[in-house]
């Protein structure tokens, strides 16, 4: 895993320098030019992880990075999360946090509909009565919003 | 003495009656942050950043400076009661603190440890009194060079003290840069690093950065842990605080050297957890009682959480004096005042009276009020601990995620959060340290506008940084910093050599 973020961090550094160049990193009619900064931040990136990169390769395979019934735990929040911020265009984001909060409350607490529903109605509702009414901020609202004239 | 008047009038703009409740409302945030996994002081003060837009800057820097004093005490609670660290700066607190609890002295442990906590703020504030005006009359006379020396000594201390290997802190560091640097160039108004993206152009917001790292990183670290909250009850009554209090008087050396640390690590930004592991080291080796730290000793208390309360206050310092936080939540409020229209560095002193001697003053009144909510809130923020984590836990995910859309009322900044997210995970499993990330995305413009001046000045020639006594010694002090490990080692070996001579 260590192997894998520290060649993640290659490839960053690799786009960044590359960006760099588009931009110019040599010396312009105003002094330096945009790409200037961004290509010895990106060099020293490459550097940098390329000697982590050593360093994972040569004391690999000792450690675990995870164990499978954590990574389990792990994804099951980054997949109701990735749907959650797919929905909120859609959605908006009310209803969205009232789905994610119902999914996360039955499938990993195993809890009764009715502390799910309590839970999953309030807290949108706490957040509008909150934004949009006490700090007239207003959040990302989808078409059930309109339906209900809010 | 003109400081001292300026601090009344502060203290004057402290005490309106609008001011006072928000520093209320702020602590008790803070302090529900501090005690929730998944929620710290960094982006909690990040998510209610957008809040304060319509306030005044003076009552946003009060409410905020104050969530993050919340947060501050609210660690404690949780190292002392369950074992669980809130904050990674009172993972020190849970040795002697739990044993404590588990001996049927919670009571005499949280006591003395919010006491301690108070104790630490209150001496860094006194020093933030006394030496931040010198430090920002001083910093006036900066040019460019001399403002990139200083965010260079920064990030060197960074390198040399942090307990990961330098090169992750340095590919940390420099990503945090990079992303800095997407989107308009500052001084030639030209577009980089977006490759077309329409999304990009606006750049990273840092806050967006805080919450998916900090925020949402942390749930998942959480997650994986699988907590299941099981502690004890605490009841603390009056008895046993002035009890503890006369207890605490014997250990006045202890509190006076963590002061001591907890003040020096604040102000080079090594932050509140190296601090409050380094005196309750010193405090181990020095004390009589020290081979029974661990077991229950109140001094083992003490020590840690007087370090990292008067670090995370003197982390203010630099923000305020030079424009250089020592802390992700110094930073965090950095950038907050960047949003108010504030300069932050030297010129604050000059410009902004009411609003640096104000945020000096709360920090004062702040604490005390603290001391006093956390003494008696204890039993309701213990209840809270109670609540199963598969509730918490979408909770705070919707949470974070108004936050992160209210920076900009930008659903893209959603999507953003949740990558920061991930990669905030991969990277504290794979031993990358977040702050300095952090860091250089608040600063990353500012540095390299100092830099690209500087060498403007000089034609290119990096001899600018060298060319007069302030600068070189600043950029001098840095290198020492870089390379302090390699000099530690050095210095030990020649020890060696010379010893049997």
């Amino acid at each position: 895993m260590e192997i894998a973020v520290a060649v993640a961090m290659l490839v960053f550094a690799g786009i960044v320098i590359y960006g760099a160049l588009l931009a110019g990193i040599n010396w312009g009619a105003e002094g330096p030019r945009a790409g200037f900064f961004p290509f010895y931040v990106g060099v020293l990136i490459l550097i940098a992880s390329l000697i982590n990169l050593v360093h994972a390769l040569r004391e690999s395979r000792k450690r675990l990075f995870a164990e499978w019934g954590q990574l389990r735990q792990v994804v099951s929040v980054i997949l109701p999360l990735a749907i959650y911020v797919a929905l909120v265009p859609w959605l908006g984001l009310y209803v969205s946090s009232l789905l994610l909060i119902a999914v996360f409350m039955k499938w990993l607490g195993g809890y009764g509909w009715g502390p799910v529903a309590a839970l999953a109605l309030g807290v949108p509702a706490a957040a509008y009565v909150m934004f949009e009414k006490w700090f007239l901020v207003p959040l990302p609202k989808g078409p059930i919003e309109d339906l209900l004239g809010l | 003495m003109e400081e001292i008047a300026n601090l009344f009038g502060g203290f004057a703009t402290v005490i309106q009656p609008f001011n006072l409740l928000v520093m209320v409302i702020g602590i008790l945030l803070g302090v529900v942050i501090g005690v929730l996994p998944g929620l710290g002081g960094a982006n909690g003060v990040a998510i209610l950043l957008p809040l304060t837009f319509s306030m005044s800057p003076t009552s946003a820097i009060i409410m905020l400076s104050c969530i993050y004093w919340g947060a501050l005490f609210g660690g404690a609670i949780t190292s002392i009661l369950f074992n669980i660290p809130g904050e990674p700066w009172s993972v020190a607190t849970t040795f002697d603190g739990h044993p404590m609890a588990r001996k049927g002295q919670a009571g005499e442990a949280l006591t003395a440890a919010f006491t301690s906590s108070f104790v630490g703020a209150l001496f860094a504030v006194v020093m933030i009194t006394l030496v931040a005006p010198l430090v920002a009359k001083f910093a006036l006379q900066f040019g460019p060079p001399e403002k990139f020396a200083v965010y260079f000594l920064a990030f060197c201390s960074f390198v040399g003290m942090s307990k990961e290997p330098p090169m992750k802190t340095v590919a940390a560091m420099m990503i945090g840069f990079a992303l800095a640097a997407v989107g308009l160039d500052q001084v030639t108004g030209q577009l980089r690093l977006t490759f077309g993206i329409n999304e990009l152009l606006t750049g990273f917001d840092f806050l967006i950065a805080v919450i998916g790292l900090f925020g949402i990183g942390e749930i998942l670290l959480t997650m994986e842990e699988g907590l299941s909250f099981r502690g004890g009850y605490a009841k603390i009554n009056p008895k046993v605080v002035f009890q503890t209090w006369r207890e605490l008087l014997k250990y006045w050396a202890t509190s006076l050297r963590s002061c001591v640390i907890g003040c020096w690590m604040g102000i080079t930004p090594a932050g509140a957890t190296p601090a409050s592991f380094m005196s309750y080291g010193i405090a181990k080796r020095v004390s009589k009682s020290g081979p029974k730290f661990g077991t229950g000793e109140i001094e083992g208390v003490v020590a840690p959480e007087t370090a990292a309360h008067a670090a995370g206050t003197s982390a203010l310092l630099p923000m305020l004096s030079l424009g250089v936080p020592g802390s992700p939540t110094a930073a965090v409020l950095l950038g907050g005042l960047l949003i108010w229209g504030l300069q932050p560095g030297p010129m604050l002193f000059v410009e902004q009276k009411e609003f640096v001697w104000g945020l000096i003053a709360s920090m004062y009144l702040g604490n005390l009020v603290g001391l006093v909510i956390v003494l008696t809130c204890v039993p309701m923020l213990a209840a809270i601990l109670r609540i199963p984590f598969s509730i918490i836990a979408p909770v705070i995910l919707v949470v974070c995620a108004i936050g992160a859309y209210t920076v900009h009322n930008a659903p893209f900044d959603i999507v953003l959060m949740a990558i920061f997210g991930v990669i905030g995970y991969l990277l504290k499993k794979t031993g990358y340290p977040l702050a300095p990330l952090v860091l250089a995305i608040v600063l990353g413009d500012k540095a390299e506008e100092a830099f690209r001046q500087s060498l403007l000045g000089s034609q290119g020639g990096l001899g600018v940084f060298f060319s007069n006594t302030l600068v070189s010694t600043i950029m001098v002090l840095g290198l020492i910093a870089l390379f302090w490990p390699l000099i530690q080692a050095g210095w030990s070996r020649v020890r060696r050599a010379l010893a049997p001579a």
